[in-house]
């Protein structure tokens, strides 16, 4: 890899609320890794490397090149870290699904903080009676106070917080992608502050090689209830599929495995609200004009709310659960 | 009366060929109806893309009415299927986002219902009053100022 300058890039990863899945993506890059190590100090990775929040607290504004930050804000320690390295960074890109729209911790806006935290550590069936503990930001041991991040009551993606200069989408991004990003900083051959790198420009229908009749349906399928043709357009088998409203650029991976698209990609270019467009496309496709009946139809469709934004409630118009 | 002196904005997604036609026969009729609507004219009910609701509630509308030809009658001939079939699907996400039912309301007038159009307006107007504002607004910007 050939780089402009003659100093070694400085770069740091960083995952907000995450799943690792953007860490692992990187590593997937495989020998690439290590041109990347040639030509970059990689001065934070918490999954791979050392590097401690004091160390990137010591830094001088601007110093490092890029960080690639992956996972949504949904504590107080996403946002202090997501502020701390915006100010480090020169350039800053919300990496994957979940930096980019919110991502599937995205889903928790769809109930409140109390709920989340009633389900996971009190009404659980699995916790038994006498265990059932809240962890709370502020405790006190003998040796002292332990302070742990404060949850937030909604889960945001990472331009609410910080301003950035690019998205990488992807649940998780193509190795690729992440190549492309890389050599584009390395070489200093950025584009337009603001865009959406290393995905395309269309949406996943267009490139999908999936036959579409213009055809209706009397029923919906969730993927496993159907044997479906591999030829035929998922949605007029009844499998809602994401594709229409969604980005290309992912090599219509799921469709081809014969999954539909979720998604992950984030709206198509001037798609407003992904979750409407789907709504739209997945409407269209019933086939009866008596209401009675398109409602026992989509009784198949059984969380619309998951189906339309799986990876970006965060990212629509709405943002929440009201 | 309410007390409150709240006065619902209700944005109203009206096709061109029927339910603009009777919005405009009840206004030449001079039948009294409830200010609270702002009309938009569409082409036709199928041109109302979801996206535009969520953005009506989004900017501030307390509700919003969509009104299309009755079916059969659609000056495109299925067009207001379109709407038919999407708006069920609408309602069940809105429900999801915690938007009451009445917030938005599906309607088919006709170019020669003026007077049915009033009471939709008024039904409509006072069912919202009932409701009180729609909330998207405020919570959205209390999340931006406070975790």
């Amino acid at each position: 890899m050939e780089t402009t300058g003659k100093k070694k890039l400085q770069i740091a990863l960083y995952w907000g609320a995450a799943c690792g899945g953007c860490d692992v993506a990187v590593l997937d890059t495989n020998e690439f890794i290590l041109d990347v190590a040639a030509i970059a100090d990689i001065r934070m990775w918490p999954i791979a490397t050392d590097g401690k929040y004091k160390d990137i607290e010591a830094m001088e504004d601007g110093e490092l090149d890029l960080v690639l930050f992956n996972g949504a804000v949904r504590n107080s320690e996403n946002e202090h870290v997501a502020k701390l390295l915006r100010r480090k960074a020169r350039v800053m890109v919300a990496f994957g699904s979940c930096a980019h729209i919110g991502g599937i911790p995205g889903l928790a806006n769809q109930v409140t903080k109390e709920e989340i935290f009633d389900r996971a550590y009190l009404n659980n069936p699995s916790i038994e009676p006498g265990n059932r503990t809240v962890p709370l930001p502020e405790s006190h041991v003998e040796a002292g106070a332990l302070e742990i991040p404060t949850a937030y009551k909604r889960v945001y993606k990472l331009d609410d917080i910080v301003p950035i200069d690019y998205y990488v989408p992807g649940c998780p991004p193509l190795p690729a992608q992440i190549k492309g990003v890389l050599l584009a900083v390395a070489t200093g051959q950025l584009p337009a502050r603001g865009s959406v790198v290393g995905a395309g420009h269309r949406t996943v229908c267009d490139d999908c090689r999936r036959t579409r009749h213009e055809r209706k349906i009397k029923k919906f399928y969730r993927p496993w209830q159907i044997i479906q043709d591999p030829e035929t357009c998922l949605l007029e088998q009844g499998i809602v599929c994401a594709g229409s409203a969604t980005r290309s650029g992912c090599g219509v991976r799921c469709p081809n495995s014969n999954m539909p698209c979720r998604g992950c990609y984030g709206p198509a270019p001037n798609v407003k609200d992904q979750g409407a467009k789907i709504v739209s496309a997945v409407a269209s496709i019933i086939d009866s004009k008596d209401p009675a009946e398109i409602d026992r139809i989509l009784e198949d469709v059984p969380d619309i709310m998951g189906y339309a934004y799986r990876f970006g409630l965060p990212a629509s118009m709405l943002q929440r659960r009201i | 009366m309410m007390s409150n002196g709240f006065e619902p904005k209700i944005v109203g997604f009206l096709c061109n060929w029927c339910s603009y036609t009777g919005a405009d026969l009840a206004g030449t009729s001079r039948i009294k109806y409830a200010t609270n609507l702002r009309v938009i004219r569409t082409m036709c009910s199928a041109r109302i893309d979801p996206t535009f609701i969520l953005k009506a509630l989004l900017e501030g509308a307390d509700g919003v009415l969509i009104c299309g030809c009755h079916p059969g009658d659609c000056h495109y001939v299925e067009g207001n299927y379109k709407a038919m079939r999407r708006y069920p699907l609408l309602k069940r996400l809105l429900d999801a986002y915690g938007i009451e039912n009445e917030r938005v309301q599906l309607e088919w007038v006709s170019a020669s219902e003026g007077r049915r159009f009033a009471e939709v307006v008024d039904r409509m107007t006072e069912q919202i009053k009932a409701l009180g504002p729609c909330k998207v607004r405020t919570a959205l910007a209390f999340d931006m100022a406070e975790r």
